[in-house]
């Protein structure tokens, strides 16, 4: 699958990371953490293919010589910042098979049941011949979920995928995670909600200072305190009839 | 197949209704002008079944003009379709980003330097649209590529190449002769020999651009979502936006400095067919874009008959108006939020 070794990521000149190693797992939820600018992003726009990688490499299967379309087969990316072009949302899902096309582009009965599996799966079945724009944020990511599911791939990574959603929309994606590492996928998400990511997550990154700084499951890293001094926080935990949950504060002074 | 379901009735007969009335247009720029002629005699004049003095006009005063605002018509438009898709600048157009100019700056040249080298001027033509278009997409992402930076930009730079335009033409009056008024574009007194060049050109490009077409739609997701997709969409980019040169390359080469079809067009059309599917979109602009010149043409020659003005008159106190309501638009979109 796919896995980061060694790698150097940022823009020419300007280097935002450096050293980084690790992989997405079948059937595992990865969340970096990190403060604002420490690269997780970058990070993962690199695992991407988006941006070259500055140093090190970014393997799929342990090999580095794919092209990006049989990277789209493999890994799908959803970025923070979408656009709301006028099309409608099972237009947009059918995009998720462009990988998949020969020439001459033309979609097939595969491509529209793979779209409605993934748009079932998103919970967007309702959603699919409402234009775009119409949408609320939180149905314009459903539908941008489901194209990265139409993607069927083995690794999913997202880039902050609850940002400006309400709470319930919140949770709704980080069930469908879930149900995608259930599927046997590696999905690798950007979040700034440590406490969400701590509860949600199978493995937690903690990047910052340029580099990665732990790598574990959450109960691990909010031992290692880590995450607390990178985020200038005060990280608290209680184990609930829900299981058990983190809580944030502000550091008392002294 | 399963893809009709997206389409609602209206885009489903949209492109054959645009089609037709082309058609109509055409038929109707046949048989208007000084002397109006039946579409019985309009027939047997192409099908050469006469030689009077009706089957001249017809054969060579209005089939060229006719041949030409169809085929000036749906190639500015569909570079406008393409302009304005894959810069994401609903203002943008052939004429607003400097295409048209330098089109029209090449020509000129070429047409003053090489005056028997006829069928070299759309190639010329094309040369100076691909450097419109790269200079103003140079100066965009200098400046941080907002729509209205590229809009400016466009400004400048067609202000830089009419000026060589006119001096072209101030050093060699007569190289333009062929054209009537070349400046705001017209179809007057066209001869085959020059729409036949610019038809290849243009059909080529046009052909290349239909089967980018899925490409397009991808592109429209924008940059990050379409590489992800595995799509090299800066090459892609570029390749689109020098056949939206060939195409507006192509129109002014033989029909001058046409403005606002490329603007107007891509709109209209996009309110019919939706903007799900490129292809559909490109063919419904170019045969609006077809039918709109030709219309436009022929108000041009009877509005005010016996007088006729220049096509690209009509055109511009149409597209002025529009325009301006699209910047409006802009403006409140921004308002809200989501310009």
């Amino acid at each position: 699958m796919l896995e980061a070794r060694n790698l150097s990521a940022g823009y020419p000149g300007r280097a935002v990371l450096a050293g980084v190693s690790l992989a997405a797992q079948p059937g595992r939820v990865l969340a970096l953490l990190g403060p604002n600018g420490c690269g997780k992003s970058t990070l993962l726009r690199t695992m991407a293919g988006l941006l070259p990688p500055l140093g090190g490499e970014v393997l799929l299967d342990g090999r580095r010589d794919y092209s990006p379309r049989q990277a789209a087969q493999r890994v799908a990316y959803l970025p923070q910042s979408r656009t709301a072009p006028n099309i409608t949302v099972r237009r947009l899902v059918l995009h998720g098979r462009f990988p998949y096309l020969s020439y001459p582009r033309r979609y097939g009965r595969e491509d529209y049941e793979a779209v409605d599996r993934a748009l079932a799966a998103a919970d967007a079945l309702d959603l699919a011949d409402r234009p775009l724009p119409e949408l609320s944020g939180g149905q314009r990511q459903k539908a941008y979920l489901a194209m990265a599911l139409a993607q069927e791939t083995e690794a999913i990574l997202m880039d902050e995928p609850t940002t400006f959603l309400d709470i319930r929309h919140q949770l709704e994606v980080l069930a469908l995670v879930r149900r995608l590492a259930e599927e046997g996928r590696g999905v690798v998400l950007a979040l700034h909600d440590l406490c969400l990511a701590l509860t949600a997550a199978d493995d937690v990154a903690v990047l910052g200072e340029g580099r990665l700084l732990a790598l574990g499951g959450p109960e691990a890293v909010y031992q290692s305190k880590v995450l607390e001094r990178v985020m200038g926080v005060r990280l608290d935990r209680s184990e609930g009839p829900g299981g058990r949950r983190y809580f944030c504060q502000l550091p008392e002074e002294g | 197949m399963k893809d009709l379901r997206i389409s609602s009735t209206r885009t489903k007969y949209a492109i054959p209704a645009l089609g037709a009335l082309a058609v109509l247009s055409a038929l109707l720029s046949l048989c208007l002008g000084a002397v109006p002629l039946g579409p019985g005699e309009v027939f047997s004049a192409l099908a050469g079944r006469e030689s009077g003095a009706a089957a001249q006009i017809v054969l060579y005063a209005r089939l060229p003009r006719t041949c030409g605002c169809l085929l000036a018509g749906a190639a500015l438009a569909a570079a406008g379709t393409i302009i304005q898709g894959v810069l994401g600048n609903p203002l943008a157009a052939p004429n607003v980003i400097g295409v048209n100019a330098g089109a029209g700056l090449c020509t000129a040249l070429c047409a003053a330097l090489w005056p028997a080298r006829t069928a070299a001027l759309p190639f010329a033509a094309f040369l100076g649209a691909l450097g419109g278009v790269g200079l103003v997409l140079a100066i965009g992402t200098r400046t941080g590529a907002s729509r209205m930076t590229l809009v400016l930009a466009g400004v400048a730079v067609s202000g830089m190449f009419s000026a060589g335009i006119d001096a072209v033409l101030t050093f060699f009056p007569d190289a333009l002769n062929g054209y009537t008024d070349f400046r705001v574009g017209g179809v007057a007194n066209l001869a085959m020999g020059r729409v036949a060049p610019a038809f290849w050109v243009a059909l080529t490009a046009l052909f290349l651009a239909l089967s980018l077409a899925g490409e397009m739609d991808v592109l429209l997701l924008g940059e990050e979502t379409a590489r992800s997709l595995g799509l090299p969409a800066r090459r892609l980019r570029l390749v689109l936006l020098a056949l939206a040169a060939a195409l507006a390359g192509s129109a002014v080469s033989f029909a001058g400095l046409l403005g606002f079809v490329g603007l107007i067009a891509p709109h209209m059309v996009r309110r019919l067919v939706g903007e799900d599917s490129s292809a559909r979109l490109l063919w419904a602009s170019a045969l609006g874009g077809a039918a709109l010149l030709t219309v436009c043409d022929i108000l041009a020659r009877t509005l005010f008959a016996p007088y006729e003005l220049p096509v690209g008159v009509v055109l511009s106190l149409l597209g002025g108006p529009f325009f301006l309501w699209l910047l409006l638009r802009q403006r409140r979109g921004r308002r809200r939020g989501h310009a």
